[in-house]
């Protein structure tokens, strides 16, 4: 759970002593908690323990749930090799974020810096296809990886060399969730920059170049002194970028659904299809309470980690 | 006194030369433009002028495919358009309400079980919608919320909510103490200092959480799909998906009809660009 920031005791509402007061005070913050409370309860905790009861039955959605069969549907999904190929994929999604996708994120913050004539100009235009949706994004790079290179653009593109030949780059096992991954890093590099743009915005000048006066040069400054400073934005980041590739999923629907022979299956398609296609019900439940707790776990691992003291804390 | 060192930092500036630096920049301008810049082509060509001639300018531009789409009752294209308006509209209007009058109990009053209360909704920045989409649509069916705009509204509102009153909750934070010490002198009671003196000051706030909703919320294409049968309340994505589904070999009209459908995301970029990214960063710093 996140630790409640503390909020300091001049800040806080005085309590009136009349009883009256207090009262009043009291029907503000049941009536004003209310709306958010019912909302929340209704449509996202509900929801949770409603999947934990279905998981342990095999229900075809229709009528009530009868036939129960306890943790059936948590074993079968664990001997899958197919739920196994998305959990790899997840991870693999995972890793190529966190190794290409926010290293080039950072590059480009640092790069764009602080006082770059046309910094705003390029924020803009990086941010850009994180704003766009994921529908029309999918379409793009679907037209974009079209095997004919008569249609598909990037086929067009590598042609030019000599020696190379068009590839089927969603078709191909080998070659699909790289080609996935591209996409995804075009829509979401904008978004990891913007967070290192203020990160480093945040940094006070004067470090850095107390650093420089030292004698560090430019490299030494940027790993000793710029990266240790940005620790908590990149934290932020990193924790994002994962929770996000857990949960991929319209981008990789739209584009593959999965396929080919599941070479792209992630764990939000697999769960979509069996819920939603196969109409398994019970087993798509179990599969979304994998996915929760793969992400509980990882938010707690993150939460125990940043209470570690930072650098930044101090600033 | 001359000043002896540039008040400049550190921005790479120091062993990549300038020319290097907007050369790597302008590279990745292109490779950002060129998914878009492709699509804009493709739709403004006849069918035959995709086949026969794919990359080249579109000169004269065709407009046949974008009347088309704009005119035809068949493609729905403005039904959909209104559905996602209607959507968006009544989950901004929504989350902005709900979770300024939360996010003012957080930050500005003590209760018990507090903590616990606030704990509940951290909860939900881990149970994002991607994953909860199963559970929900159990619980929209029991509901009967199933075919209806109202079932699409309240679960892209409900899963706003933690969000969003953390962003909020951070802003009520910062206003000082002295407003409140002197609203109560004053006689004003809670609600009157949220009313009257808090949300007018939380306005960049408000607004920053505005256009962010907005975004989320135009742009979602999970929540319909699974909600919405009836192809008469599409929503635009849904229906952009279903249009590449159904046109799919011809790959012009689809680019205009995506092309059109990015048309309105990337116009209210233009002007909410400033709000969206302050939302952004003030959300993952507090998120």
């Amino acid at each position: 759970m996140q630790q409640l920031p503390a909020i300091p005791d001049a800040l806080k509402l005085k309590q009136g002593s009349g009883a009256p007061r207090r009262f009043q005070d009291n029907l503000t913050i049941a009536l004003f908690l209310l709306p958010a409370i019912i909302l929340f309860l209704l449509f996202v905790v509900y929801p949770i323990f409603s999947s934990i009861y279905y998981s342990l039955f095999n229900w075809k959605g229709f009528g009530p749930a009868v036939d129960f069969v306890g943790l059936e549907n948590f074993k079968n999904i664990l001997s899958d090799k197919i739920f196994l190929i998305a959990l790899r994929n997840g991870l693999l999604i995972i890793v190529f974020s966190l190794v290409i996708q926010l290293p080039l994120s950072l590059m480009l913050a640092v790069l764009v810096g602080r006082d770059l004539p046309g910094r705003v100009f390029f924020r803009s235009v990086f941010f850009m296809p994180y704003v766009l949706s994921e529908v029309i994004t999918a379409i793009m790079w679907l037209f974009l990886y079209n095997p004919d290179p008569d249609r598909g653009f990037i086929n067009a593109l590598i042609m030019v060399l000599p020696g190379v030949k068009a590839q089927a780059w969603l078709g191909n096992t080998d070659l699909v969730l790289m080609a996935v991954f591209v996409a995804l890093t075009w829509k979401y590099f904008g978004f990891h920059m913007l967070l290192y743009m203020t990160g480093l915005q945040n940094i006070p000048t004067e470090i850095e170049e107390a650093g420089r006066m030292d004698g560090a040069n430019a490299f030494q400054n940027f790993f000793y002194i710029t990266l240790p400073l940005l620790s908590s934005t990149i934290r932020t980041s990193v924790y994002l970028s994962v929770l996000g590739s857990v949960q991929q999923f319209i981008l990789v629907w739209i584009m593959t659904k999965g396929g080919p022979v599941n070479a792209s299956e992630t764990l939000a398609t697999y769960m979509y299809r069996f819920g939603f296609v196969r109409f398994q019900l019970g087993y798509g439940s179990a599969v979304a309470i994998y996915m929760f707790l793969i992400c509980l776990t990882f938010s707690l691992i993150y939460q125990r980690l940043t209470r570690q003291p930072d650098y930044l804390s101090g600033l | 006194m001359r000043v002896l060192h540039s008040r400049r930092v550190w921005n790479a500036g120091k062993f990549v030369p300038r020319f290097l630096q907007y050369f790597i920049l302008s590279l990745v301008v292109v490779i950002v433009f060129v998914p878009v810049v492709i699509l804009v082509f493709g739709a403004l060509k006849t069918r035959g002028e995709f086949m026969t001639r794919p990359y080249a300018l579109p000169i004269p531009p065709r407009w046949e495919n974008i009347t088309g789409i704009l005119t035809k009752t068949s493609y729905s294209f403005w039904p959909m358009l209104g559905n996602s308006l209607i959507v968006m509209l009544i989950v901004t209007l929504a989350v902005v309400l709900v979770c300024s009058l939360a996010a003012f109990v957080f930050a500005r009053m003590e209760f018990r079980f507090k903590g616990w209360f606030f704990n509940l909704f951290t909860l939900g920045l881990m149970f994002p919608i991607n994953v909860a989409i199963l559970p929900v649509y159990f619980v929209l069916r029991q509901m009967h919320l199933i075919d209806s705009l109202w079932g699409v509204i309240v679960v892209q509102t409900a899963f706003q909510l933690s969000g969003n009153i953390m962003i909020l909750r951070g802003f009520f934070a910062s206003i000082p103490a002295e407003l409140q010490d002197a609203a109560y002198i004053d006689g004003c009671t809670a609600f009157d200092f949220f009313w009257r003196i808090l949300l007018p000051l939380a306005r960049p706030a408000l607004s920053a959480v505005a256009a962010l909703t907005m975004i989320v919320s135009w742009n979602d294409l999970l929540v319909p799909l699974v909600v919405l049968n009836k192809d008469t309340l599409w929503t635009l994505p849904l229906g952009t998906m279903q249009f590449q589904g159904q046109y799919g070999t011809d790959l012009s009209l689809v680019s205009a009809f995506v092309a059109l459908s990015a048309l309105p995301t990337l116009v209210f970029y233009l002007f909410a660009e400033r709000q969206i990214v302050s939302g952004l960063t003030a959300g993952a710093v507090k998120g």
